[in-house]
């Protein structure tokens, strides 16, 4: 059983057909192959698959398509515009708060998020903001240190 | 250092591939699709050992849909059903018998993921069961002969002096037992591979991996097919620290066999709890000291006996073995060692690769022993470990003699500089007695080597090549992955030092057996210090065929060097160059012994960890953690201090967070809401500090790291917990419930 399912992805208007209980997740890699989008636990703790809906940050692995019909969704896709890369992403290449790169998506939307809600966060409130959020590799020192840099860059 | 863009090792030149994954534009593995492409899942054992009775294929599941591959196709096709790797002891797909629980027995294939779960649960295998080892001890204590003659897969003896004859020399003996526990790896891509195989063009595997031509190895004799009729891709990899170093061979033989049946593309894709079930994991270890000390606080003699849990298979755990064998004495001189070592079975699923590779473990006993010894003898932790610190021109426990510069009580003197270690212990003593919060400062002091032990790079004898193109770019041809830690940025470095052209010149070809030759797997430390100086030669060689030729002269501008490689591949085709692996003058090493030149290169070590012990929840929390190394010349310095950051966090789960929980020989906690790693909220300031002391041997200078930052956060965390709470704890992970356990004794009679 499949649905039509108007919604908005990184400002593109479309309609979706899907099963109503199909992942999120799995809509925006397979049919629409955003696959910037990455699976690491499908359990909601890592956060690699985190976007936005309607300018909240989730975990997209817990979320039934069916919940965004009619919202507005961003994916890392959508967060450089015009070919010119948001800050964060900037501050991320330069202060190495990307090594093996798959957790980095989840990893810059949520620090996009924590700066749109906090514009210049302190270092207790950074690693709050970025908590739901899982690296392997940097041990989150650079990731922090990334978040800083793209507030003084903004 | 010159300011010029065309030196740019000590530079932190921005990672090659990071704007690719700063946007998610990087291709994994599971964001590749290929038409006609379908999905295979692996069907596991639920006993830890038994005899396989019967196999059936149940429920409603439209089974004539799906491609059905057991060992039985492995043998249809001539092919070796076991993953070619040391001993050829562990079976692609359970035969007969199944040595350990999720052992793969049989695979499926099918267009439709959600039917393949469902068709996952409907194959019904029965067992009749046989006594399992679920322990290393029960292993070491002959339980059950469950492999082999005697359990045991391999085992060394390191043997310096005379031991037995040392004891009565000695005013003072203090024995030790230490324990550490299993650890996943936890990288956040799970494994997975995507498979084409087909009778004509043989196999061709695109996947998440380390080392491509351990696939390679492993898939000829699985498919008995010739080295050319397979080829293995490594697509971008999100994490590895050794858990995709031999395991990868496995998921990519189920797949192509898969492939090979049913003709299609076949992609394999774990997700997290099939694979923390399934795969490796870091080898749990007990290490039995026996010291011998003089009273003014001299090594006399130290006897170790290191044991390691190696699961149900040999895999890898001979090298592991080795690797924490050589390491487990540490950077001290003493004039007898004795160290026997040995990995057993257990019917648990095979232990392992993971950053460190036995070395964390041995070093963790070591460095909380030293400890107990300094205690026993009267002195301060570092008053003992500065009486004993291994100089330039002593041996080691191999017998190695230090030639190098090596400095370890400059590198205390510093590090405690750094972190005010003599004023924090005076002060946390005092203000502990009457605090809720026990506050203690603990170190440790190492060293790792880097590359493959003792002969092994010269049986290795990797391969480089650059290839010039005629954009006038060099291409650099390796087999070395980039899996996070910035191999294609240094080599890049380095090819662009030696050329003295723009970084940006240089290409990393995509790992690909059909297109690099062999430099070896991405482990051991190596990439930089080993794999690097081979980039630096192949790239020399290219410069020196343009100068050769009359296209160049020996002082050229980049534009010049990108005309003569322009005009070299019109005049005479494609320019090629490689360079092979030699050793050092010097090294040697005897195999049967143990004995020589274990390394090329050792870095050098302090860390320090500061704590908090909370007496009346029991947790344990690092609140500052200082890194210094000595490790040869930096290469970039953002992406050496990610590596050591990253490698601390590791080893700080390692020690307070991530509880592998057997039962019945599998891990119950498969799931990252349950195996714990730390998260951004866990995590102490990580302040990292480089002792630069260029190695003559390494591209640039450079010595390895990759592996060092594993090995000291254990002890040192364990050392600062006794110094905060005055117990002494010899098992790592130490989860709160043992810092309960014995601190309430302890403190017994304080009012919490």
């Amino acid at each position: 059983m499949t649905i039509e399912l108007p919604c908005v992805v990184n400002r593109e208007s479309i309609v979706l057909n899907v099963h109503p209980m199909a992942r999120l997740l799995d809509v925006l890699r397979e049919q629409l192959h955003l696959t910037g989008t990455k699976e690491g636990c499908g359990e909601g703790e890592c956060g690699a698959c985190s976007v936005f809906i309607n300018g909240k940050i989730v975990n997209s692995c817990l979320v039934p398509v069916a919940q965004v019909e009619g919202a507005e969704i961003k994916t890392i896709e959508g967060i450089a515009t015009d070919n010119q890369l948001h800050a964060v992403q900037q501050a991320f290449i330069d202060c190495g708060g990307a090594q093996c790169g798959i957790c980095t998506p989840g990893m810059v939307l949520a620090a996009v998020d924590l700066l749109e809600r906090n514009p210049n966060p302190t270092d207790a409130e950074i690693r709050t903001g970025l908590a739901g959020n899982l690296c392997r590799c940097t041990g989150y020192i650079k990731i922090f240190e990334s978040v800083v840099r793209a507030c003084q860059e903004r | 250092m010159s300011a010029s863009p065309n030196h740019p090792i000590g530079k932190s030149v921005p990672r090659k591939e990071g704007r690719k994954k700063v946007t998610g534009q990087a291709l994994y593995v599971d964001d590749i699709s290929f038409a006609e492409m379908i999905y295979g899942v692996t069907v596991r054992s639920s006993v830890p050992r038994g005899r396989i009775t019967n196999i059936s294929f149940a429920g409603d599941t439209p089974w004539d849909e799906f491609t059905i591959v057991t060992a039985k196709d492995i043998r249809d096709i001539g092919g070796e059903n076991y993953v070619a790797l040391i001993l050829n002891d562990q079976p692609y797909l359970a035969d007969e018998v199944v040595n350990h629980a999720e052992e793969a027995i049989v695979l499926l294939a099918h267009p439709n993921k959600y039917l393949l779960e469902e068709a996952r649960r409907n194959v019904r295998i029965e067992y009749e069961e046989l006594p399992a080892i679920l322990t290393l001890e029960d292993s070491v204590d002959k339980k059950e002969i469950i492999w082999g003659e005697d359990n045991v897969f391999k085992t060394f003896l390191v043997d310096k002096g005379n031991v037995d004859e040392a004891w009565t020399n000695a005013d003072l003996i203090v024995e030790g037992e230490y324990f550490t526990g299993a650890q996943e790896q936890l990288y956040i891509e799970n494994n997975g591979v995507i498979a084409i195989a087909n009778e004509h063009d043989g196999v061709t595997v695109w996947g998440s991996m380390q080392c491509p031509y351990y696939v390679h190895k492993a898939l000829i004799k699985l498919f008995a097919l010739p080295e050319d009729k397979v080829r293995v891709i490594q697509t971008e990899t999100g994490g590895g620290f050794g858990g995709k170093e031999e395991y990868p061979s496995i998921i990519a033989g189920h797949a192509a066999l898969l492939s090979l049946k049913c003709g299609k593309p076949v992609k394999i894709i774990y997700d997290r709890a099939e694979d923390m079930v399934a795969t490796t994991k870091r080898h749990p270890s007990r290490t039995r000291h026996k010291t011998a000390v003089t009273k003014d606080g001299k090594l006399v003699a130290m006897d170790i006996e290191f044991v390691i849990d190696g699961g149900a298979y040999c895999t890898l755990s001979p090298v592991v073995l080795s690797r924490g064998t050589i390491h487990a004495a540490g950077p001290y001189f003493s004039p007898n060692v004795r160290i026997r070592s040995s990995a057993v079975a257990t019917n648990i699923p095979p232990h392992g690769a993971f950053r460190g590779f036995g070395a964390p473990q041995g070093i963790f006993a070591l460095e909380r022993h030293l400890d107990k010894v300094a205690k026993a003898v009267g002195l301060t932790p570092d008053e003992f470990r500065r009486r004993n610190f291994i100089q330039q021109g002593e041996t080691t426990a191999t017998s190695q003699i230090i030639r190098e510069k090596v400095d370890m009580a400059g590198l205390l003197d510093r590090a405690f500089e750094l972190t005010g270690y003599h004023e924090k212990r005076q002060r946390f003593a005092k203000e502990n007695e009457q605090s809720r919060v026990k506050k203690g400062i603990g170190f440790a002091t190492f060293m790792h080597g880097a590359g493959f032990t003792g002969s092994g790079e010269v049986y290795l004898a990797s391969v480089v090549g650059a290839e010039a193109t005629s954009e006038g770019r060099v291409k650099i041809l390796a087999a070395s992955t980039e899996i996070g830690q910035g191999t294609n940025t240094i080599f890049a470095q380095i090819a662009s030092e030696a050329l003295g052209v723009d970084s940006d010149l240089i290409e990393v070809a995509q790992p690909d057996t059909a297109n690099v030759p062999n430099s070896g797997p991405t482990v051991a430390s190596r990439t930089c210090m080993v794999v690097g100086k081979l980039v630096e030669s192949a790239v020399l060689a290219l410069k020196q065929t343009l100068v050769g030729s009359g296209l160049l002269r020996e002082d050229y501008s980049q534009s010049e060097f990108q005309e003569a490689c322009r005009t070299h591949i019109e005049k005479f085709g494609p320019l090629k160059t490689f360079s092979t692996y030699q050793a050092p003058p010097n090294i040697h090493w005897n195999d049967e012994k143990y004995q020589g030149d274990a390394y090329g290169a050792y870095a050098w070590a302090v860390y320090v960890a500061e704590v908090s012990v909370d007496s009346l929840t029991y947790e344990a929390q690092v609140e500052d953690f200082v890194a210094l190394q000595e490790v040869g010349r930096v290469i970039n310095p953002v992406l050496a201090t990610g590596q050591i950051e990253g490698g601390v966090a590791q080893g700080i789960g390692f020690t307070l967070f991530e509880n592998v929980v057997w039962q019945n020989g599998r891990m119950a906690n498969n799931q990252m809401t349950n195996y714990i790693m730390p998260t951004p909220a866990d995590i102490p300031p990580i302040r990292v500090y480089f002792e630069e002391n260029p190695y003559a041997y390494g591209p640039g200078g450079a010595k390895g790291i990759g592996e060092l930052p594993m090995d000291g956060p254990a002890p040192a965390i364990l050392n600062a917990i006794e110094n905060a709470t005055g117990v002494s704890f010899d098992h790592v992970p130490l989860m709160p419930e043992a810092i309960m356990e014995n601190l309430t004794n302890v403190l017994h009679g304080i009012t919490l």
